[in-house]
């Protein structure tokens, strides 16, 4: 068993950046002629490609087909009239990861350090000048101030209501429903059918949903899997298999014939709601596994020390076991998220509208026929962008649970 | 097999009154392994008991039944007037008056050192937070870990890590503590901190099983030290006698593998 003595952490080590980037480029790129060869070949191969992609975004590129499509690539088909119903869903939700960064970080010494402020610079420029997104700047700018506003009020309600997170997490549950809400109508609100749902919207709503839902799913098929009752394992054991030697798309179309057939007659779910549940259902067999994985590596010993305090199954489950089994498994919990996330692309085969569908029926228009790396292009560099969120979202969360040191 | 009766106990323990009956306790592992071949022994209230053996004889299976954490197959036990069945009432009913130290401490590494000695008088005794924090901050005095309570189990050395556990286990103010090996994970310097916590405990009266080879700990504070060898309790005897005059040539011989 090691210590850490605060000598060893405030001790100089050796600092690659303190080298100069001219030495340091000797040292680690140049260092003889092999690795000078290679670091030319690389740096000439991906400048060459780098240089094509430019020289092709800037000068034969048609980029109309982005802006003059916008509102069909963000929300599909949704009456543009009604549009302030997404502008609100998307204020609530910055709101709240404003709050939610605030909260967390209350015990930063600075939440706007440079690099945040030089970051949100940058939105705000991109907003501005991006031309797809310059019409709506009026509605944009102020999402990032709601972010940053959020994030300062959250810091000081933080510091004040120390157990204000799990009021967070309430929200966060809440304004999935107000989200749901916001997108469907009724109760008041102009009810629009969920043939009109489409687009960056459908593909964060399928996404959202289908992780919200395959997570508890997963956790009780991985418990069920280690059950001590022969039945519920065998059960388990048997849907994880059976799941997992199904490709996806054959799942989504399966949920879209025989979802009804499990449901009373005449009650015919949404679309949407059936590519939902297969979705679910598909990666919760995944998830199930990953955490599977998390609560075999939890050592023998918790369970033991656990049940020698007097706790009783559920309890010592709920706060010894689980928590350190998912803190294991975050990184491919979120990996499978990102997957689910990618996944929905494959929506757009059974018919739904979502990002992809979206771009593939513009294409389809006549008016832009053959702006086929201009769109997925863009479409690439949402889905990236999500994904990256999400994989950096998961190294912070496994940083600030990460109590060795 | 070797029985014997347990005579009354002898040095300074303070009771006749059994708080643990174990009676022909018979264990098989799952793997057809005959561990435990009808072990028949009784601790009284108060005393401090040391349990010896080489290794593989079944001293952690033992006293890991009678909390329970391991089932036994033939004979009965007894803790504290109750005695141990299958029933999960009756068993979480053992656990909370039976506490126990570990060889690797397993504390809970995910809460703080706080966290840790307060969770089961949060939830199984149902106190009140600050009650129990306020107990556990007392023991973490005694234990002479106060300044560490808010840090995690990860950040502290072995012999604070076992200090916190005995804390956790005495959090729930249990009738007997069993120790499994509590001193062998540990680095020879940090040995001493956690037996004089331990010689500490004795004092207190808390009856208290200890499997160890810490032949001057058991000197000190045993009121009465067993051998076991191959599933069977060999020789139980005051420690003086244990220690210069055994009754069993299987002691005699075990005593000149460790001295
Ligand atoms: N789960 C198990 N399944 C099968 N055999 C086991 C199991 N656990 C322990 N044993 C065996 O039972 C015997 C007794 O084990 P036990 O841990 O009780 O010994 P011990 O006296 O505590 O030894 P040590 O001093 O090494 O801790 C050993 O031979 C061990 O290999
Ligand atoms: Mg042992």
């Amino acid at each position: 068993m090691t210590s850490v003595t605060p000598d060893s952490v405030s001790s100089a080590r050796p600092d690659v950046l303190a080298l100069g980037p001219v030495a340091w480029a000797k040292k680690n790129l140049f260092s003889d002629w092999f690795n000078s060869l290679l670091t030319i070949l690389i740096v000439g191969i991906f400048g060459w490609g780098i240089f094509r992609l430019v020289l092709w975004a800037l000068t034969v590129a048609q980029w109309q087909v982005i802006p003059n499509n916008f509102g069909l690539f963000m929300s599909g088909t949704f009456p543009s009239q009604l549009y302030t119903r997404i502008w609100a869903i998307l204020a609530i939700i910055c709101g709240l990861a404003g709050l939610s960064w605030g909260v967390l970080g209350r015990n930063v010494s600075t939440l706007f350090s440079r690099n945040v402020l030089i970051g949100l610079g940058a939105v705000c420029a991109f907003i501005v000048l991006f031309p797809p997104t310059r019409p709506n700047s009026l509605q944009l700018l102020p999402m990032v101030a709601l972010v940053a506003g959020g994030a300062a009020a959250g810091r000081q309600i933080g510091r004040k209501f120390p157990g204000v997170g799990k009021w967070i997490s309430l929200s966060w549950f809440l304004s999935y429903f107000v989200a749901l809400w916001l997108l469907g109508g009724g109760l008041g609100l102009t009810k629009v059918s969920t043939n009109d749902w489409g687009g960056l919207v459908l593909t964060l709503f399928t996404a959202v949903s289908g992780i919200v839902l395959c997570f508890p799913l997963g956790l009780l098929l991985a418990l069920g899997r280690r059950s001590a009752l022969p039945v519920v394992r065998l059960l388990s054991t048997a849907y994880i298999e059976l799941v997992r030697g199904v490709p996806l798309v054959a799942f989504l179309f399966m949920g879209q014939v025989m979802i009804p057939l499990f449901l009373p007659i005449g009650s015919r779910p949404d679309r949407i709601l059936r590519a939902v549940i297969a979705l679910a259902l598909f990666s919760a067999a995944y998830l199930a596994e990953n955490v599977r994985a998390g609560l075999q590596a939890v050592p023998r010993g918790q369970r033991e020390a656990a049940m020698s305090l007097g706790l009783n199954t559920p309890t010592t489950l709920g706060l010894i076991i689980l928590p350190q089994a998912l803190k294991i498994a975050i990184p491919a919990i979120v990996g499978q998220f990102i997957s689910l996330f990618q996944d929905t692309t494959l929506l757009s085969i059974v018919g739904l509208a979502e990002l992809l569908g979206i771009g593939k029926s513009i294409l389809a228009n006549p008016a832009y026929l053959g702006r086929y790396a201009e769109v997925y292009l863009f479409l690439a560099v949402i889905y990236w962008f999500f994904c990256y969120a999400m994989s950096l979202a998961s190294r912070k969360i496994e940083e600030k649970l990460n109590t060795e040191h | 097999m070797t029985q014997f009766q347990t005579e009354q106990p002898s040095a300074h323990s303070t009771s006749t009154e059994p708080v643990i009956v174990a009676r022909d306790v018979e264990k098989w592992y799952d793997n057809g392994f005959h561990v435990l071949k009808g072990v028949s022994m009784t601790v009284y209230k108060g005393e401090v008991l040391v349990v010896m053996g080489p290794s593989g004889s079944g001293k952690s299976t033992f006293i890991r039944t009678f909390n329970a954490l391991e089932p036994y197959q033939k004979g009965s036990i007894e803790v504290d007037g109750i005695t141990i069945s299958h029933d999960l009432k009756n068993i979480e009913a053992i656990r909370r008056e039976v506490g126990m130290v570990f060889q690797q401490f397993n504390l809970f590494p995910h809460l703080t050192v706080l966290q840790n000695v307060t969770l089961a008088p949060i939830w199984v005794r149902r106190w009140p937070k600050a009650k129990a924090q306020e107990v556990a901050m007392q023991l973490l005095e005694r234990v002479g870990i106060l300044e560490q309570a808010h840090k995690f189990p990860g950040q502290l050395s072995g012999g604070q890590q076992q200090r916190v556990a005995i804390a956790r286990s005495l959090a729930m103010q249990p009738k007997v503590m069993l120790f499994d090996e509590p001193t062998s994970a540990l680095d020879p310097e940090m040995v001493r901190e956690v037996l004089d916590v331990m010689r500490g405990l004795a004092k207190t009266g808390i009856t208290m099983v200890c499997v160890t080879h810490e032949v001057g700990f058991a000197r000190e504070v045993a009121d009465r030290v067993v051998l076991m060898d191959g599933g069977y309790l060999v020789e139980e005897n005051t420690p003086q006698e244990f220690f210069s005059n055994p009754r069993e040539d299987r002691t005699q011989k075990f005593l000149s593998q460790i001295l």
